[in-house]
């Protein structure tokens, strides 16, 4: 009776690790274009392939690698490159935050394994996935950050090789892919909220509080600065009207 | 092929630094049980972060950059119209590089 249980327990989890698998496809394209230039950017900074390599894996950061490598050429130094790195990634938090919920019947260390993978992109796919439930199968999760982190890292190396070879990945729309995915992140999580109105606002707040805030503060902090007031703006709106 | 020591106190000082905001959050909250103005406020935090970093690559990085705003456009098209995330990126690409190499 055990065994059969425990058997069908492992299938479940199975199938929802290739279903996650499977829902990472979509972005995998997305992220090594920009893995691929991040991968350049590095190789053109002067790291060596093991460098570029160990980064991706460890950091596993997408604008703090781009920015580690801009920092590095511009020598500065070791503790002002760390602390940014800090500020560029504080908005994780935010993310972690909003995924907790989900997640709260899990022990300890999946948590820690769920969050130490968790990037932009593997967030806005399970936002999609969460919006219309309360639960979601950790398989799933492990599936799909799992795979992000393999064609991260891949793309990485892929680039730093082909770093001598093509030193303006933009001109090949690269850049572009990254901006472009989370278009189509974005637009696919309003469809699936089916609160138009109220995201819309929600929206407009956010892009103008970054806009306005780009002026007094760096790229990453009018993120959350620009994050943080429009989901206030968005929960009072939704408590009053 | 090495790996040098400044690199290596980066890398590992960098990973550190991003990892507790990472991991911390779904550590603790899951522990407690939020009030429900503050569940209902994490509900929105996909959306706003979405939006505010779509706008912090293109318009913050590129600040004026007509064909940017054209291939954003059509890609926000693209994406209502086909719900399709890989069609998206590949005819953003797609429009991005036409754009660039024409005009």
């Amino acid at each position: 009776m055990s065994k059969v249980y425990l058997q069908t327990n492992a299938i479940g989890a199975k199938i929802s690790f290739l279903q996650g698998v499977k829902d990472c496809i979509p972005t995998v394209l997305g992220y090594f274009s920009i893995g691929i230039a991040a991968g350049v950017v590095q190789k053109t900074a002067g790291f060596t392939i093991l460098e570029i390599t160990l980064i991706s894996l460890l950091l596993y950061a997408g604008s703090a690698q781009f920015i580690v490598a801009g920092m590095y050429t511009a020598g500065a130094s070791i503790s002002a490159i760390i602390f940014t790195i800090f500020l560029v990634n504080l908005r994780h938090l935010l993310m972690s935050a909003a995924l907790s919920s989900y997640f709260r019947h899990l022990p300890f260390w999946k948590n820690v394994l769920i969050g130490s993978q968790l990037t932009d992109e593997s967030f806005a796919v399970a936002s999609n996935e969460l919006s219309n439930k309360s639960k979601v199968n950790e398989y799933w999760m492990f599936g799909l950050n799992f795979t992000a982190y393999i064609n991260w890292c891949l793309a990485n190396v892929v680039g730093g090789i082909l770093g001598d070879w093509i030193p303006q990945p933009e001109k090949f729309g690269l850049d572009f892919a990254l901006p472009a995915m989370f278009i189509g992140l974005f637009v696919l999580q309003i469809l699936s909220r089916r609160k138009f109105s109220l995201d819309t606002l929600v929206t407009i707040s956010s892009v103008v509080v970054a806009i306005g805030a780009s002026y007094f503060f760096s790229d990453s902090t009018s993120v959350m600065i620009a994050t943080i007031i429009a989901a206030t703006i968005g929960m009072w709106i939704e408590k009053w009207r | 092929m090495e790996i040098r020591a400044d690199i290596f106190i980066i890398i590992i000082g960098g990973m550190i630094v991003t990892l507790l905001p990472r991991v911390l959050p779904l550590l603790v909250l899951s522990r407690i049980t939020l009030p429900e103005w503050g569940q209902r406020w994490l509900q929105f935090i996909p959306i706003s972060i979405m939006a505010a970093l779509i706008t912090q690559s293109l318009f913050m990085a590129n600040s004026l950059d007509l064909k940017v705003w054209i291939a954003a456009l059509i890609a926000l098209g693209v994406a209502g119209f086909t719900r399709s995330l890989l069609g998206t990126v590949v005819v953003g690409m797609f429009v991005i590089m036409c754009l660039r190499y024409f005009y």
